[in-house]
């Protein structure tokens, strides 16, 4: 029995029987995010445009760089540096990367442009540009790790920039092994899970309509009506 | 040690600058700004295909 059916018979509902954190979690998660908003099979005629794949084509290029990064994880730099295939997958991490900035930069300017912020979307935005910075960060981690001398000659460039920081001391670009754990685990949970929060905010809030569409869309009008029509 | 020494002499290569007055760009970064600028602008006026799918 639903919590509608339940209204019109009088009997309680589970919101007023249930106190459990899990039971209150799982009604938060689903009001706010029901599963055809999670994974939706349909989308406003206004998102058939390429500006639109940008953002998709950044989560490619995030998969192929987690990807590529497991299996150079997974067989060590002497590999990656004497072996024609290891070669070929630290290309493919490297090119990934290239991507994933190109994609991301470009979607920056299509959702900049669109004012994507609009329509309560301003965490979406945020989290877009914590991402962003970020990214940025676990790339520059990347050009550290590479074990040969171009690595070495970029941490001792670095270094001068991190000390006028004043973080140096304890952000330490020439401690190979530090730098090594924060390319590997940390910055690429830290972009996983801001990328992640980022798409649910997407599908919690929807595609951000062109400016002035709210006015002229028919979709968004009968969206609309039947908004406050259910409340 | 030959593939080791092909490595370090690729890491050695200094890249193509571009110069003008005080503005100074490495080519290959040239070459993906522009190429940014392009696709932005390409996303915008091509037609996207498949409108079957479209509520």
């Amino acid at each position: 029995m639903s919590d509608i059916d339940q209204v019109e018979t009088g009997t309680p509902t589970e919101a007023e029987t249930d106190h459990t954190w899990t039971g209150r979690t799982r009604r938060w998660v689903l009001k706010r995010l029901p599963p055809d908003k999670l994974l939706p099979n349909t989308q406003p005629s206004y998102v058939a445009s390429w500006i639109y794949v940008f953002g998709m084509g950044a989560i490619a290029s995030l998969l192929f760089i987690i990807a590529s990064g497991v299996i150079l994880s997974l067989n060590g730099p002497m590999w990656y540096h004497l072996s024609s295939l290891g070669h070929f997958v630290n290309s493919v991490h490297l090119w990934s990367v290239e991507f994933f900035f190109f994609f991301m930069v470009i979607h920056l300017w299509g959702k900049f442009w669109m004012a994507a912020w609009r329509g309560n979307r301003v965490l979406t935005w945020i989290t877009g540009v914590v991402s962003f910075a970020v990214s940025i960060v676990a790339a520059f981690t990347g050009y550290l790790v590479q074990t040969n001398f171009d690595s070495e000659w970029i941490a001792f460039q670095a270094k001068d920039a991190i000390n006028a920081t004043g973080i140096g001391a304890w952000f330490n670009v020439t401690n190979f092994g530090q730098m090594f754990m924060w390319h590997i685990l940390l910055l690429p949970i830290a972009v996983i899970v801001i990328v992640a929060l980022h798409i649910v905010l997407v599908r919690m809030h929807g595609v951000v309509s062109p400016i002035d569409a709210d006015e002229t869309d028919s979709q968004l009008i009968n969206k609309e009506i039947a908004h406050v029509e259910t409340h | 040690m030959i593939e080791t020494l092909a490595a370090v002499t690729a890491a050695d290569t200094p890249g193509v600058f571009l110069s003008w007055g005080i503005f100074s760009i490495q080519l290959g970064n040239l070459i993906v700004i522009v190429a940014m600028f392009a696709l932005f602008a390409l996303a915008l006026v091509i037609p996207f295909p498949g409108n079957r799918r479209q509520k």
